[in-house]
């Protein structure tokens, strides 16, 4: 395998992008808290990137503990689910999520005893955690990867097992760990990287292993220096390296950031695998040494409630399946002004149409809008001025994909490189005219006919 | 029976919006854009008021009234809603106004206002819809209408209260005399203490004011970039072949070229969208400026250079689309 000779040469920064404001501020200096056990859990059954699990438990009213495995499939491109509190399950339902998918869930109800906010914050960041994994074999730990049902919690969810094992073929030399965090608001992974290091160095520590790679980089966003500073305490005495790249949206993208450390372009189309490089979040890596190391599947994920609709502002370590009203209700509730609720943040996150909508894997944070925060500018004639073309991370030309969609010329959209498309929304912000650029582009790579 | 319990008023609820996503934006506006352009303008129509008097900024004031009212004429007609808060109609009217001679009848202006705003711009479907730059078209339409008054000779005029309007535009000395010498010196062309057009005189305020535009991002920095490099290439290829004619510094202070360049070839809408595609129309209009002075009739080319460049912006755009980061579609590179 590669060695660290060739490490990371990249500038710290990709071409193009934008700079919104970071509005870290509200939720940046606040612990994690751990949320009151509710009293019902719903667990989707279908939370990843990937084929929907089958109900392990289809009798209601049977006993389930915390990191009880009551979803799984035999697909290879899926992730099982677990209870996520002490409880009894109840009949199964079907759900909403914030995506738009209908998807089947396994409501559970809260038993009497449950384990306590301080037992579960030791057992998620506290204690010692190893940084030497060679006992363990690969295999053992991607198999433990993937029956603790670890998915990427930065917000596609892909089954992170299925990224550890690369196709016949494609060799891996760098594990990227992404702490770049560029979405505004959220705080989640910053936290953990202030709080939880450890775990994160574990877990980098026994992916690297299980794909046998030496070359293992984290890299975190210049305007948060205090995670950088303590990242690069923690990984002193390991083969881990931290790189400060530039605050700039959305370097947080795995293409832009590989491009920024590594300076390797992933082809169009294309996956990180393709040059090399597997990418990873700071909280997959974090959940990956609880998984490797403890053994204990993903049941809780750390998720930032914050905007200026919420009263105060939090990082909430959640079980998966509770629901936003109960984090809201943990933050003080919404002000009266609220008036959108973004799951994610809000340059690639979805709308919630209720509150009453399960906390998934990938859930990394609940941003609240008020009416200030939102545009409100008409939409106008499109001048051609360009600035979409300026901002655009992979060098298209939204303009014109988007008015060859709206005239539904799908040949035109794709003379135009429309499938390239990320849909990151840096066109949409930038837009002095109010069009709904990225909107529009999405919409067409739905729609188009596929060739 | 009793009456059933009045129900309980809920919490107020806050009104939630389902949108899709970025849910932020920046602060830009269309109409931000064109008041930067206004303020780009500001240093041209104060030295053109410096040089010019008074006549100047009548001119300016005759072409920016009669736009924005046409313009508001022309959208009442079509059943529109207004669109003159977003400035362009203003814009537009100051580049006509200042691609004028001090001294051009009022009506000129207000017929070059009217071609602009119907011919150059409405009869397309208003902001954002015409191929040509709406100012250069309405300024095309009276130079050829009003040959006598405002034409090149009527930029002299010998018992004018201003001394620059004593002497022809440098450009016509040139074309005249068949050669540079008799041309005022490159100073004098820099600062604009030269006879000619209102706004195109002071090359000093033009590269000002482009630069603000360009700085605030309202006008892509490489179109004027091109113009300088197309006509700096091809007017020093000239000069050292046959060194009597106009120098490279000559061709670039002299004449409209860099109010041209700065502040109508940088026109967003009748410009390529595409980096590559501004770079092309920039050097395009560089070598036509060069090409218009120096084998044609007229003095000047600005205005035919930038109408011709316009004519190619939609197809410069098809041929520029950039290749996007990770190389190609699949799709596009099997066929």
């Amino acid at each position: 395998m590669t060695t660290l000779t060739d490490a990371p040469h990249g500038s710290g920064t990709f071409p193009r992008g934008i700079h919104p404001p970071h509005r870290k501020k509200p939720a940046e200096a606040c612990t994690i808290e751990v949320l009151p056990t509710p009293a019902q859990v719903t667990i989707p059954l279908l939370q990843h990137t990937g084929a929907p699990n089958e109900p392990l438990i289809v009798k209601p009213r049977t006993d389930v503990t915390v990191g009880q495995k009551i979803g799984a499939s035999d697909a290879f491109i899926s992730a099982p689910v677990h209870a996520s509190i002490n409880g009894q399950t109840a009949r199964a339902t079907a759900i909403t999520l914030p995506n738009g998918r209908h998807v089947n869930a396994i409501p559970i109800k809260a038993g009497e005893e449950q384990p306590s906010a301080e037992e579960l914050y030791d057992d998620h960041f506290g204690g010692d955690w190893p940084t030497d994994y060679s006992d363990r074999e690969p295999k053992e730990i991607i198999e433990a990867i993937k029956e603790a049902g670890l998915v990427g919690l930065g917000g596609a969810a892909f089954p992170t097992y299925v990224k550890l094992s690369p196709p016949p073929g494609k060799t891996i030399d760098t594990l990227l760990l992404n702490g770049a965090e560029c979405e505004p608001y959220l705080t989640a992974d910053y936290r953990l990287m202030v709080e939880a290091q450890a775990a994160i160095v574990s877990g980098a520590l026994a992916a690297a292993r299980a794909m046998q790679v030496d070359n293992i980089v984290i890299a975190i966003e210049d305007n948060k220096p205090q995670a950088v500073d303590k990242m690069r305490q923690a990984v002193q005495g390991t083969a881990v390296q931290v790189i400060a790249v530039k605050t700039k949206y959305p370097q947080g993208g795995e293409k832009q950031l590989i491009l920024a450390t590594l300076k390797r372009i992933v082809p169009t189309g294309g996956l990180p695998l393709d040059v090399g490089v597997v990418v990873m979040n700071v909280g997959t890596a974090a959940a990956a040494a609880r998984a490797v190391a403890r053994g204990k599947p993903l049941t809780h994920r750390v998720i930032t409630v914050t905007g200026a609709g919420v009263n105060h502002p939090k990082n909430v370590l959640a079980p998966v399946g509770a629901t936003f009203t109960e984090l809201v209700n943990f933050c003080g509730g919404l002000t009266e002004d609220a008036a959108r609720l973004v799951a994610g943040g809000p340059m690639m996150g979805f709308t919630l149409g209720s509150l009453d909508t399960p906390v998934t894997k990938g859930a990394s944070g609940l941003t609240v809008l008020t009416q200030q925060d939102l545009r409100k500018a008409e939409e106008t004639a499109c001048v051609r001025c360009g600035r979409c073309v300026d901002v655009c991370p992979l060098n298209l030309v939204p303009t014109k994909i988007a008015l060859a969609a709206r005239c539904q010329a799908w040949d035109l959209a794709k003379r135009y490189h429309m499938v390239a498309c990320m849909e990151c929304g840096c066109c949409a912000y930038e837009c002095p005219a109010s069009i709904p650029l990225v909107q529009l582009i999405r919409m067409a790579k739905a729609q188009a006919p596929r060739d | 029976m009793s009456e059933p319990a009045p129900a309980q008023a809920d919490p107020p609820k806050p009104q939630l919006h389902v949108a899709p996503s970025p849910h932020l934006a920046s602060t830009a506006t269309t109409g931000g854009m064109m008041l930067d352009v206004l303020i780009g303008l500001l240093p041209v129509t104060v030295m053109a008021a410096y040089y010019f008097g008074l006549h100047a900024l009548i001119q300016v004031g005759i072409c920016v009234g009669s736009c924005m009212i046409f313009e508001l004429m022309f959208n009442a007609m079509r059943g529109k809603p207004a669109s003159i808060l977003d400035g362009s109609a203003a814009v537009a009217g100051a580049i006509l106004g200042l691609s004028m001679p001090w001294n051009a009848p009022w009506y000129a202006g207000v017929v070059g206002s009217l071609v602009a705003m119907g011919i150059g711009k409405i009869i397309f479907g208003g902001l954002g819809q015409n191929i040509f730059n709406p100012a250069m078209v309405g300024r095309t339409f009276v130079m050829i209408s009003f040959s006598v008054s405002i034409g090149s000779a009527a930029y002299v005029v010998h018992d004018a209260p201003m001394e620059v309007v004593t002497q022809a535009s440098p450009l016509s000395v040139a074309k005249e005399a068949a050669g540079a010498a008799d041309l005022p010196g490159l100073w004098a062309l820099f600062i604009g203490n030269v006879n000619g057009s209102l706004g195109e005189t002071c090359s000093l305020a033009c590269i000002i004011g482009g630069l603000w535009m360009v700085l605030r991002r309202s006008a892509a920095w490489r179109t004027p970039a091109g113009s300088v490099l197309g006509l700096a290439v091809i007017s020093l290829i000239a000069q050292l072949i046959d060194p009597q004619s106009l120098t490279m510094l000559q061709h670039l202070v002299g004449g409209a070229f860099l109010f041209g360049a700065f502040f109508i070839a940088t026109d967003p809408v009748t410009s390529p969208v595409t980096p590559r595609g501004q770079w092309i129309f920039g050097i395009g209009y560089g070598v036509l400026v060069f090409l218009i002075r120096q084998y044609s009739a007229y003095p000047e080319g600005v205005a035919f250079a930038i109408l011709l460049m316009n004519a190619l912006t939609p197809l410069i755009n098809r041929w520029t689309i950039p290749t996007p980061v990770g190389g190609p579609a699949p799709a596009l590179v099997k066929k």
